[in-house]
């Protein structure tokens, strides 16, 4: 019974984890139809803002100390929305309607994120920093005078080319002045460390076994995440002209509503999501420039598996996908059939994939099988939203 | 949406792009603390590459030689240290006057993480900047990878991680731990100390499946049981599956021993520690977790947990001493020294030592010659390069304590003669290597077993 109960929180736990990490792609992805491929890097900003939190509540000491992933949570959401959003503005936007052309541009920024997390310091944030405001400041002043459509195409080249030089310029320069404090990478390429609060470290202890609190934290975590995106979605304004954006772009936009309003929200809002699945991996695993590669294919699988669109699919794929994972890969699966002596063949098919490595290849021939008879995932898109 | 796009707007953005990376590269030059070529002593015009023959590169005022590894990528964060230390013996050397009168001038590659990238750069290092020696490699796989090009060109590789054994090549002289010297011994303390039953764990590739061969083969000769053995891809984070097993294998706790590389291992420990797994039940030995790695997994994950290593930040030793100062000097008061950074370390001075013995740095052949025998007083204490093209060196065990350095709890008297071929494996029992006789060479049977 207890083996049971055991077997049961590993699974969702198992799934818990792949759910909040596939969560806000169900939005972006699901909803928006948004591949992108930036989401683990969108996940690992959430991470390492959970590390500067954690550095920022450091000196503090206990009892404040322990309490600092209550604010790294909404932090982490804040930094990825924001960077969420300015993805959508800058690149996303004019790229609607065209999903390859997607794929490969986020597919470039979350290289570009990797290697920013690499070798951002002082110098480098003070430069783009300039940049944006000469370039973007000129622009501006561009758009306000009367004759810009004569002298556009000219003065943006001078103003790109003038802006960039300065900001590099500048920026060589105070490299040089000021030392090795300005040049020294926040993070540099090495992995950092997060520490989980002493509360989250143990577990509870229920005879033989102990099911972690670190665990427990992040399903009731995906819980709450969940509950929070069902209710915007569902009962709010917002949410509201969401889900009818998603459902009618033409007809939405002609009744009044702000599309490119809700489009960005839409993105800044799966965006953070991505933040607090960062944070919460930090309680599991190690926080570096490539933690977001580790999530991104399993929270496309489960998107996928689920029905692109349906947020119910999503946590139900979560879950399958989660246990199964966890039922084949410990070898439970074979344990429980090995007293039945007819099932002896494939008791040694259990064993045999009873790896990690393994089991992982079983889960993906699986919903290779799964998707050859429902092609559109569990819960399939019907009505007007499938032609979107 | 896509009529907000107009192609004035298109490349008005497109420009911005441009500039901006333009940007991102003209910052991030001077900050690079990997990847630049600081040690480059500023002669380079001198060094004029000679196309007559192509092993000749060293005829200007420097001599070139390559560095590989990965700086960025899931092996960056143990590789880049490596790195480091390998710029900082160039950096001494070049200070005390460089070699046979020359200045030393590191040309730095990036392998990515990646092992087919491995092998590219090397061919470039080789045939493009003509260096005479490339100091590079971490994980077994990318050693495995640049093998081919480092004898079909036969150039000089000199790897500094302790590794699985069962090689022995002509063009590639190792300086980390066989392992007779790292896992075989660490096998016997567990054995005396800890417990007979054994649960192995390890990333997917390469190094763990074959350190884990010759385990299971040690148990079976000395007595001991394999009770269970996973693996788990590189990168992967999810352990709970491997937890179970070794839960369900060892109800009553015994001896994990584990060889993860990279991420795994935080993922493995955290989750170890949620789990209730502790060291007093289950203590857990790696091969893998050095003193850098503590400091990045959180040493109160690991307090209590053993590594197998040849040198400690702990070895006390004049030797031991200085160079920790230096390296703190050089890189921070807050960094560690591990094992693979000292073997890094040394093996550049080996390198130096062979190259002013055989007094040239383009024969290659001269200098493989001269490099075995030479001796060298490194941190660990003396090592001996043998006629297999491993060294010699002393065995430590250590548990890590709250500061994230290791108490050493056991180690050897002195240094221990490696072995190339392992002689629990049948398929290798009776073999070893020999480079200081042409008529023995990569494999000959020892006389007499």
């Amino acid at each position: 019974m207890l083996n049971l109960f055991n077997a049961i929180f590993n699974g969702i736990s198992i799934g818990s984890v792949l759910l909040i990490a596939a969560l806000g792609l169900a939005i972006v992805f699901g909803l928006m139809g948004v591949i992108n491929l930036a989401h683990g890097e969108l996940m690992m900003l959430g991470a390492y803002s959970t590390f500067v939190v954690q550095n920022v509540f450091k000196p503090l000491g206990d009892p404040l100390f322990s309490t600092y992933i209550f604010f790294a949570l909404p932090i982490a959401f804040i930094v990825a929305a924001i960077a969420g959003l300015i993805l959508e503005r800058g690149v996303i936007r004019f790229l609607y309607g065209r999903p390859l052309e997607t794929l490969l541009a986020t597919w470039g920024v979350s290289l570009i994120l990797r290697q920013f997390v690499r070798s951002v310091n002082w110098v480098l944030v003070i430069g783009i920093l300039i940049f944006c405001l000469l370039f973007f400041g000129a622009y501006i002043f561009l758009k306000r005078s009367p004759d810009r459509d004569r002298i556009k195409s000219w003065f943006l080249g001078l103003l790109l080319l003038i802006s960039t030089g300065i900001a590099t310029t500048s920026s060589i320069l105070i490299a040089q002045l000021g030392g090795i404090g300005l040049t020294r990478p926040w993070f540099s390429a090495r992995n950092v460390d997060v520490t989980a609060p002493e509360w989250l470290r143990g577990g509870i202890q229920i005879s033989t076994i102990q099911f972690p609190y670190s665990r427990i934290f992040i399903i009731i975590l995906t819980l709450i995440c969940l509950m929070g995106i069902y209710w915007f979605l569902n009962r709010s304004d917002w949410g509201l002209k969401i889900r009818s954006v998603t459902q009618n772009r033409t007809m939405s936009a002609c009744l009044g509503i702000p599309t490119n309003q809700v489009d960005a929200l839409t993105f800044a809002l799966g965006s953070g999501l991505a933040g607090i699945a960062g944070c919460a991996i930090t309680l599991l695993g190690s926080v570096g420039p490539n933690t977001g590669q580790n999530y991104i294919v399993d929270a496309f699988m489960v998107v996928v598996v689920g029905g692109v669109g349906n947020l119910f699919g999503t946590v139900l794929a979560a879950l399958v996908i989660g246990t199964m994972n966890y039922l084949i890969g410990s070898g439970i699966l074979a344990l429980i059939l090995s007293p039945i002596e007819a099932l002896k063949p494939l008791t040694d098919f259990f064993t045999f994939f009873a790896t990690t490595s393994m089991a992982k290849v079983m889960v993906f021939a699986l919903i290779i099988a799964f998707l050859q008879v429902k092609p559109s995932g569990i819960f399939p898109q019907k009505g007007r939203t499938a032609e979107l | 949406m896509s009529e907000g796009l107009g192609r004035r707007k298109f490349l008005l953005y497109g420009s911005a792009a441009f500039g901006s990376s333009f940007l991102l590269k003209a910052c991030a030059s001077p900050s690079g603390d990997t990847g630049s070529q600081e040690t480059t002593p500023g002669t380079e015009e001198g060094a004029a590459p000679e196309t007559a023959a192509p092993e000749v590169a060293a005829s200007g005022d420097t001599i070139k030689v390559g560095i590989l590894h990965s700086l960025s990528g899931t092996m960056a964060i143990s590789e880049t240290t490596v790195v480091e230390a390998e710029k900082l013996a160039i950096q001494e050397i070049n200070a005390a006057g460089g070699v046979l009168g020359k200045q030393i001038e590191a040309i730095v590659e990036d392998g990515a993480s990646d092992w087919p990238t491995f092998a590219e750069k090397a061919e470039k290092l080789i045939d493009q900047d003509q260096v005479v020696v490339i100091f590079g490699c971490w994980t077994s796989a990318s050693r495995k990878a640049v093998k081919d090009v480092f004898e079909s060109k036969n150039h000089m590789l000199w790897y500094p991680v302790q590794y699985e054994g069962q090689e022995c090549s002509k063009n590639i002289f190792y300086t980390g731990a066989a392992p007779n010297q790292q896992i075989e011994p660490a096998v016997d303390w567990l054995l005396e100390n800890k417990g007979t039953e054994f649960f192995l764990v390890g990333s997917d590739y390469v190094f763990p499946r074959t350190a884990n061969t010759i385990i299971k083969e040690q148990l079976i000769a000395k007595g001991g049981t394999t009770v269970g053995e996973d693996y788990l891809p590189l990168g992967n984070t999810e352990v709970t599956p491997i937890i179970t097993k070794i839960q369900q294998a060892l109800p009553n706790g015994g001896v994990i021993f584990n060889s993860l590389n990279g991420d795994s291992n935080v993922a493995f420990f955290k989750q170890m520690q949620g789990a209730g797994l502790t060291p007093d039940l289950y203590p857990v030995m790696s091969v893998s977790i050095a003193e850098e790695e503590v400091r990045q997994i959180g040493p109160e994950f690991l307090v209590g947990h053993y590594a197998s290593w040849n040198y400690f930040q702990t070895v006390e030793s004049p030797e031991n001493q200085k160079w920790v100062n230096d390296f703190k000097a050089a890189y921070g008061q807050d960094r560690v020294t591990n094992d693979p950074m000292e073997a890094a370390y040394i093996m550049v001075y080996l390198w130096k030592q062979a190259v002013e013995q055989a007094g040239t740095a383009d024969d290659l052949e001269a200098v493989r010659q001269a490099a075995i025998g030479q001796a060298f007083a490194a941190p660990e204490g003396p090592v001996t390069m043998n006629a297999n093209h491993h060294l010699s060196k002393t065995v430590r065990i250590g548990q890590v304590r709250d500061d994230g350095l290791f108490d050493i709890v056991w180690s050897t008297d002195g240094p221990i003669a490696p072995q190339a071929w392992n002689q629990y494996v049948p398929a290798t029992k009776g073999f070893a290597c020999d480079w200081s006789d042409p008529t023995k060479g990569e494999k000959f049977p020892i006389e007499g077993v």
